[in-house]
């Protein structure tokens, strides 16, 4: 059936003009058919969070039909949004990923600007050496990364280790190299001609990475702002590694160490949670969809 | 050819002499400025990625105390434990069957949405991705909600069609299975947005010569889609590949590696010795057997890309 | 305003020498022409003149003053790119003002120049558009507007008219020659299309391979050439190069072409080549438009032959034919009511007041 769903404009051989619409519309049909079930699939989950969220701890245990809202509340987000706690992760999140965001944009956009128009020895290496960097997980480095920043709390004093800023140290590791990456690619599609235009108009390099790339490459450094915001809000094994007093989580790892006690899951709250540290990269994603997008295909993202 | 265009401001007119020298000492000093620009850059990667890759080998060398140095004694150790061969068998299980699954369904999903009318493509690319905009710590956990036990949405639904209960989560099959479909869930819509993307780029005049030549639809996908999408299949893959190899938050809060260590992948393994066990040369050395899966994916991307820059040239 | 002077310019790539040694003078108020095949130094050329390459020997003087090492910004030039290169995220009118923002110019100042540039240049009604709303001929205008804002010594143009469709580069041919007769700068502008060379420039410089061929008025080129590449590459249809050897017959001479086919030169011609060597292997360098129909009373030195013909291209106010003669595929110009038809033959005659003779192994017109 298939077979219709990718055949448009297939030649018939038969003279018939009405089978080949009739087959177009049931291509797509079938199309929308299918559709429709990858978006359930799709959709399930943050739809069952959000049905959750709005259900009291009465409803949540009882035999009903578990896809319905038949008492709606909002006591969870109430309880929540006055949690002091909630609000530090809350606070601890947005503070990590500004400050993580801004690092990257300050390491990358100037690093990626050299790389891609002012070649130096080694700037071919180097920019081979970023992209295979950005193909390093995180699940390799947090164990050494760990011990490094022990041994650099024996020596200094400073400790790292259970602080949020630690986060904000670590986190530019999986920002950085594919905000560099990404802004090369971009830098590099601006015509040769038009910095040359600028030099003769009597700009300096400087001036012409400020007055003439970054406007230019506008939309790529909204992608990268993007990427880079939502790698860091998303992020859950370093701060599972290098936090652990409530007081320094960020709001993936909160939700989870405070709600779940024990065995006891308090769902409702737990998906209310859920629901609100999935909101600023939804929320990010619903106005700068095409922004999104156009970060995810430039440079093959992780996935 | 570019490089003449940032002559810094400082060179003067050397008027009647004949010197060279004063243009060269400000391509030097272009050079230098643009080592500078991206000296945090590689300030940032030396110490926190390179450094730590190589420390994690010389952690891997060390006992748990990490006072002793006792070489591939740590390896020695895994090599005889059962839980690490599970290990290994269920990180090849799930990485491989994830990327699979997600590349058909990207693949599947992605001709779908390029077969309807421009006008409503965006609205169903944009439902479809967001399983991927959700950060997967918390979508797991709405996914751990609907496998629970006792209230498990997916089995009040079975009920009716007199299937289940299913253990979930709590059979080791089972629980396998909804790693895996979790991962792919995730990892789907990403595949989906990138062939998406691919198919748009394919030139509609080849379809349609390809139609001329009586080619019917599987032919042509056969011989016009799959050929100009194969760099980005390949591309997509193997960085699928890396991912899911290395995947940890997923694993971590559904199962958190259980039951009976089943679902463990390298990472979630490695954070339970190495972390939770206090035993970081262990853990380590856990994390140090993606690096040969990991160097190989990545060896490929990198002649794919080179290849797409080659041709793009 | 100031004239522009090349000594001995070089400029070599790690391996490939693009220019290899190029004396030009270029005086005030001058419109000067590079053409040339791709490759052939032209723009490497002009880029040096801009700074946007460094030279790798010579010198090259800008209103006397010597200025191999002084950055663009400071040699006081204004460029015009193939591509625009207009910055795409800022209005016309902020294009046009980037350079003398960046000097800080007073901002009345700068509006009236711009006003003034985008009156000369009929673009003041698009002076708040982006160059993205603009098509292709205004992008050009926009990119002539931001050359004269400047007030520059020098314009230099780098193949300007090359992405316009044809209709639209007559056009803004015409409206750049008019801009250069109001402002009077000097300019050197690199084509590789000899039409616009010719139709532009006060001085051609034919440049091939690095150097430069020969350097003069169009008609120069064109009536004169030097060379037999500057022959082939200026005119359109190019001329026509035939194998041919001079004879002796009585008093006069005879340029002889096949064994069937020989012309006997005008005296005056006769005498011109009197001192080439009989046996010399040489070319004759013929322009279509000195292959035509023959007509009742040809005047002297018009000598008749036939051809049959292989091709023939009615352009409506002639007619070009194409035939062979011993290999060589010849073209002529004939009136539309010549009768011309393809595999027919047709009598032709061949002007030969007007041939070149060409040395065949220098390639230098005698």
């Amino acid at each position: 059936m298939t077979s219709m769903v990718i055949d448009k404009g297939a030649p018939t051989r038969a003279v018939k003009y009405r089978s080949v619409s009739r087959d177009r519309t049931w291509a797509l049909r079938w199309s929308y058919f299918f559709l429709v079930l990858f978006a359930i699939f799709s959709l399930v989950p943050p739809f069952y969070m959000l049905i959750t969220s709005l259900k009291g701890s009465t409803e949540i245990s009882a035999a009903t039909n578990p896809w319905w809202v038949f008492h709606p509340t909002l006591e969870n987000y109430v309880k929540l949004l006055t949690s002091n706690q909630f609000l530090i992760f809350f606070r601890n999140s947005a503070l990590v990923s500004i400050l993580v965001v801004t690092i990257t944009m300050l390491i990358s956009v100037p690093a990626a600007f050299a790389l891609a128009r002012m070649r130096f020895w080694g700037s071919a290496t180097l920019a081979t050496g970023v992209f295979l960097t950005y193909l390093i997980p995180d699940s390799l480095l947090f164990l050494p990364l760990f011990k490094m920043f022990a041994v650099f709390d024996n020596f200094t004093g400073i400790q790292l280790i259970n602080r949020w800023y630690a986060l904000v140290i670590v986190y530019p590791t999986l920002t950085v190299p594919f905000c560099t990456w990404i802004m090369i690619g971009y830098f590099a599609s601006i015509p040769k001609e038009l910095d040359e235009a600028a030099v003769i108009d009597g700009a300096s390099w400087f001036q012409t990475l400020t007055r003439i790339f970054i406007p230019v490459a506008l939309p790529g450094l909204i992608a990268a702002t993007i990427f880079a915001f939502t790698v860091s809000w998303a992020q859950f094994l370093y701060p599972l590694v290098f936090t652990t007093s409530t007081d320094q989580l960020v709001l993936p790892v909160g939700i989870i160490t405070t709600l779940i006690k024990g065995d006891v899951y308090n769902w409702g709250q737990i998906m209310t949670g859920a629901l609100l540290g999935a909101a600023p990269p939804l929320i990010i994603y619903a106005f700068l969809m095409d922004y999104y997008i156009a970060g995810l295909t430039a440079g093959a993202t992780k996935g | 050819m570019v490089d003449v265009a940032f002559q810094p401001n400082g060179v003067v007119a050397a008027r009647a002499t004949r010197k060279r020298s004063s243009l060269r000492t400000a391509l030097k000093r272009k050079s230098t400025a643009a080592f500078l620009m991206t000296l945090p850059l590689i300030l940032l990667i030396g110490i926190l990625v390179i450094y730590p890759a190589f420390y994690s080998l010389h952690l891997a060398t060390l006992n748990k105390s990490m006072q002793h140095f006792v070489g591939i004694g740590n390896f020695q150790f895994l090599f005889n434990r059962e839980t690490f061969w599970l290990v290994v068998e269920q990180s090849c299980i799930f990485a491989i069957s994830a990327v699979i699954f997600k590349a058909l369904i990207g693949f599947i999903v992605a001709h779908f949405v390029h077969n309807i009318p421009a006008k409503g493509q965006r609205k169903w690319r944009g439902m479809l991705l967001v399983p991927w905009v959700i950060p997967p710590a918390m979508s797991t956990l709405a996914w751990l909600w609907l496998f629970d036990p006792s209230y498990s949405a997916f089995n009040y639904t079975l009920s009716f069609f007199g299937l289940g209960p299913i253990s979930w989560l709590g059979d080791p099959n089972w629980a396998r299975f909804s790693v895996i479909l979790v991962n792919i869930w995730y990892g789907a819509p990403f595949f989906m947005i990138m062939y998406l993307a691919s198919l748009k780029s394919v030139p509609e005049q080849l379809y349609e010569a390809a139609a001329i030549d009586g080619a019917n639809w599987w032919q042509r996908i056969w011989y016009v889609t799959l050929p100009m999408m194969r760099n980005i299949i390949a591309i997509t893959t193997l960085f699928s590949l890396i991912v899911t190899f290395a995947n940890f938050d997923i694993t971590r809060i559904l199962t958190a590696g259980g039951p009976l260590d089943h679902t463990h992948l390298f990472a979630t393994w490695a954070f339970k010795v190495g972390i939770e066990g206090s035993d970081l040369p262990l853990g380590a050395s856990v994390s140090l057997f993606m690096v040969p899966i990991l160097a190989i994916a990545a060896v490929f991307i990198l002649r794919d890309i080179n290849k797409r820059g080659n041709e793009a040239s | 305003m100031a004239d522009v002077s090349l000594r001995k310019v070089i400029k070599r790539y790690e391996d490939v020498e693009a220019v290899r040694g190029i004396d030009l003078d270029i005086a005030d108020h001058e419109f000067v022409v590079l053409v040339g095949p791709s490759g052939c130094g032209k723009s490497t050329t002009l880029r040096m003149i801009a700074g946007l390459e460094d030279i790798t020997g010579g010198d090259i003087m800008i209103g006397g003053d010597l200025v191999n090492d002084v950055p663009p910004k400071d040699r006081d030039i204004a460029m015009v790119f193939q591509n625009y290169a207009l910055y795409p995220h800022m209005t016309v009118a902020e294009n046009m003002s980037f350079g003398l923002r960046l000097k800080h110019y007073p901002k009345a100042e700068i509006r009236s120049r711009v006003d003034e540039a985008a009156r000369m240049l009929d673009i003041a009604e698009l002076i708040d558009r982006k160059p993205k709303q603009l098509s292709g001929g205004q992008r050009q205008r926009v990119a002539m507007g931001r050359a004269i804002v400047r007030n520059p010594k020098v314009f230099l143009f780098d193949e300007p008219l090359s992405n316009l469709d044809a209709k639209l580069r007559v056009q803004m041919r015409i409206e750049i020659k008019k801009v250069h007769q109001k402002v009077r700068t000097t300019t050197v502008y690199v084509t590789h299309d000899q039409v616009e060379a010719m139709t532009l420039a006060d001085r051609v410089v034919v440049m091939n391979k690095g150097r430069i061929e020969q350097i003069g008025t169009p008609n120069d080129l064109y009536h004169h050439p030097a060379t037999r590449f500057v022959a082939g590459f200026i005119g359109s249809p190019a001329m026509n190069f035939i194998p041919c050897r001079l004879e002796d017959s009585g008093g006069g001479l005879n340029i002889r072409l096949t064994d069937r086919i020989a012309f006997p030169l005008p005296p005056a011609r006769a005498a011109r080549y009197q001192g080439v060597t009989r046996t010399d292997r040489l070319l004759l360098g013929l322009r279509p438009e000195h292959i035509a129909e023959l007509k009742a009373h040809p005047e002297p030195g018009i000598e008749p032959f036939e051809a049959v013909l292989d091709v023939t291209e009615p352009m409506g106010m002639e007619t070009l034919v194409y035939f062979t003669l011993e290999g060589a595929q010849i073209c002529g110009r004939v009136s539309p009511n010549a009768g011309a038809r393809a595999g027919e033959p047709l009598r032709l005659a061949v002007d030969l007041n007007n041939i070149h003779l060409l040395n065949e192994v220098t390639g230098a017109v005698i």
